[in-house]
């Protein structure tokens, strides 16, 4: 097979086009005329390893440097939004949960503390829910950040961090599983509290972590930190300054590595952040570099938190008490797996017809929640996620709407890339650390 | 079973029909889910198979709100009418509900108030953390209403900017040369709910593919029910397999 096969080329009223699939760059360059075209264009993604997921970057390129950059996104739009819409209260974790894959518990909780200042419910949300809520962001916002690392050097050439960074997120997904049946998508933290009780052996395995976790983050930070090869990919590589930060509406590790303090959890605190004993880590740089260091030090609060919030758990109801808004269920190991506990099942039976009907309809019907609107935002581990949620009195949202900091962030790549060289795209584009299940919702 | 006669066969692209509860007055009456009147699989109402689609609700409105609002809600509307002249004539109803305020805002003037509350010093409303569209079909003449959250790092304080517009004149002014960071957001809220935002530098469709026809977070726009072209192939959508019907 010939090259030509692989690069093929016509010609448009726009220019030459080749569709390129990889390792023939030199078909490329005999086609054009060094001379007069000096500008080509690079369409980049959106299957491409380095794009983090479907994204595409519409690349003018004039030899290595980026003139213009336009990015490209909804290629992962799921409808999530829309399809909530015809769905209960309730059954709306579940679809937000799948949005920000990587960050599912914050998107619950985001959503389920917007559900629950709509219903008016919030001083009735029980200690041991909101503690549990805080110690599974914690740890979601490690294993999100893990992923960062990893796969943001494995773009820059250190494949060895993108093993290990997986390797120790494996530990937090196992914890998930073991406290939430599930790695992913869990649908845990539900309007009124969280789906089910943490159990005592996933807090010796959290415990087991906080133990591991700092041994870890030393071991990257030797690997990486004063590496020559990371310093030259990551220092004064895509810069972004406090202000254009504002403008585009960045927040998040980006915008506290340009040197604003901006975090959620102690500016407007929520589930009690303000009673915990954290830093908010920050740089002066506004760089790749800045975030990475601003990233790792967030990993070593988090854990803090994690500790504290360990340390808090009290024994004591996860749930509302508020019969016509919890969820009617007491999970428990069955043969065929998890379930509503035969006991559960038992009491509900033979308790009396009304009951059963309530039972009933809080399931499939679900709750009324009263009309009107709020907005919650809470600090993920990509910036500010925001719920604007309405409800019209009904059993289902009438509008959900993510502010989505993968979605907001992302428009800050042009500011970040142009004018820069080809390879610093990849580097500032994985710095802004865009998830397009978020994104794209 | 026949499809009703107010729908044209137009290749599965749904089109906006007139919905079953439009009428009804209560705002999140659904539609039915799909040009052909019947939802997914084989459902014949709204493409809930929750069962609970046809249950009417009560209707009731936000009532606007009389001073002291409270916290620092005074002092926000205090700033802005000292700051913006055209404060009485811009704001049409001011609500404060669930601790949060919100603002009712002419379209025309929604770029103008944004300049002030972004500039004002005791203002400071330096984040536009969110722009979003919500669809109150059957509540609401004015039926799209966008929903602007600004947050303020200086002071730490939020409030809510909504403007309402209509779905036969659905303009209001950008204000992504204030922030813009509303560049995607308002992309978005065209693409789902078809307001033109004007002096926007490229209002173009950003989820759904540039060719898409409708507005699909609008309420009387059908949940699911398009062809999916698949390896050369066409999918029908569920509602016209044949297995379903």
């Amino acid at each position: 097979m010939s090259a030509s096969n692989y690069a093929t080329e016509r010609e448009t009223a726009e220019g030459k086009v080749f569709t390129v699939t990889g390792g023939d760059w030199d078909v490329v360059l005999s086609g054009t005329d060094p001379i007069n075209d000096e500008r080509i264009v690079v369409n980049m993604g959106p299957q491409h390893p380095s794009t983090h997921g479907v994204l595409r970057l519409v690349l003018e390129l004039e030899g290595e440097t980026v003139r213009e950059l336009r990015s490209v996104v909804g290629y992962l739009h799921t409808g999530i939004e829309k399809n909530m819409e015809f769905r209960n209260w309730v059954q709306g974790s579940a679809f937000v949960t799948r949005m920000d894959y990587l960050a599912p518990l914050f998107n619950e909780t985001a959503y389920s503390l917007a559900v629950e200042k709509l219903l008016g419910i919030e001083e009735q949300i029980t200690e041991r829910a909101t503690v549990i809520r805080v110690l599974m962001m914690e740890l979601n916002r490690i294993s999100s950040h893990l992923v960062w690392v990893a796969t943001t050097a494995m773009e820059l050439g250190a494949i060895n961090m993108m093993l290990y960074g997986f390797r120790e997120r494996e530990y937090v997904l196992e914890i998930f599983e073991l406290i939430t049946g599930l790695r992913m998508n869990h649908a845990y933290v539900r309007p009124g509290g969280v789906a089910q009780d943490v159990p005592d052996e996933a807090i010796a395995k959290i415990r087991d972590f906080l133990k591991l976790m700092p041994k870890k983050l030393a071991e990257y930070e030797k690997m990486l930190s004063g590496q020559p090869i990371w310093l030259e990919r990551t220092q004064n590589v895509g810069v972004l300054d406090a202000t254009g930060c504002l403008a585009m509406g960045v927040t998040g590790p980006v915008l506290r590595s340009a040197g604003l303090a901006w975090d959620l959890r102690k500016t407007m605190p929520y589930c009690g952040y303000e009673t915990y004993e954290f830093d908010v880590p920050t740089h002066t740089d506004g760089d790749v570099w800045g975030r990475y260091l601003v990233r790792l030090a967030e990993i070593r609060e988090s854990l803090k938190l994690v500790e504290q919030a360990v340390d808090r758990l009290r024994p004591g109801p996860v749930m509302v008490a508020d019969r016509k808004i919890a969820w009617p269920a007491q999970l428990a190991i069955g043969v065929d797996g998890m379930g509503n506990s035969l006991e559960h099942v038992a009491k509900i039976m033979g308790q009396s017809m009304e009951s059963l009907i309530h039972h009933f309809k809080l399931v499939t019907e679900g709750f009324r929640v009263p009309p009107g609107q709020v907005y919650v935002g809470i600090e993920a581990p990509r910036g500010e996620l925001g719920v604007h949620a309405v409800s019209d009195g009904g059993t289902r949202p009438y509008r959900v709407h993510y502010r989505e900091p993968s979605f907001v962030n992302l428009q800050a790549l042009p500011a970040m890339a142009e004018g820069g060289l080809i390879a610093d795209v990849i580097a500032g584009g994985a710095s802004l650390d865009p998830v397009m299940g978020g994104c794209d919702r | 079973m026949s499809a009703p006669q107010d729908r044209t066969d137009d290749g599965g692209v749904p089109v906006p029909v007139t919905p079953a509860g439009a009428t009804g007055g209560a705002p999140a009456e659904l539609p039915p889910s799909s040009p052909a009147g019947r939802g997914m699989f084989g459902d014949q109402g709204t493409g809930d198979v929750s069962g609970y689609g046809g249950l009417v609700r009560p209707q009731r409105s936000i009532e606007a709100a009389t001073r002291p609002y409270g916290g620092y809600f005074d002092e926000v509307a205090d700033a802005l009418e000292e700051a913006y002249p055209a404060f009485g004539e811009a704001i049409e109803k001011v609500v404060v509900d669930r601790g949060e305020l919100t603002l009712h805002i002419r379209p025309e003037r929604i770029a103008e108030v944004c300049q002030v509350m972004r500039d004002d010093l005791s203002l400071r409303f330096e984040l536009l953390s969110s722009v979003s569209g919500v669809d109150y079909l059957g509540a609401d003449a004015r039926r799209l209403h966008v929903v602007y959250q600004l947050t303020s790092m200086t002071y730490r304080r939020q409030v809510r900017l909504e403007a309402a517009v209509s779905a036969e004149e659905p303009h209001l002014p950008s204000v992504t040369s204030v922030y813009p960071t509303a560049d995607w957001q308002e992309r978005e809220a065209y693409d789902m709910f078809g307001v033109i935002f004007d002096g926007h530098p490229g209002l173009t469709r950003i989820l759904m593919p540039d060719d898409w026809e409708g507005h699909p977070q609008r309420k009387d726009y059908p949940l699911g029910g398009v062809p999916v072209e698949y390896k050369g192939a066409e999918i029908p959508p569920p509602d016209r397999r044949r297995s379903y019907q």
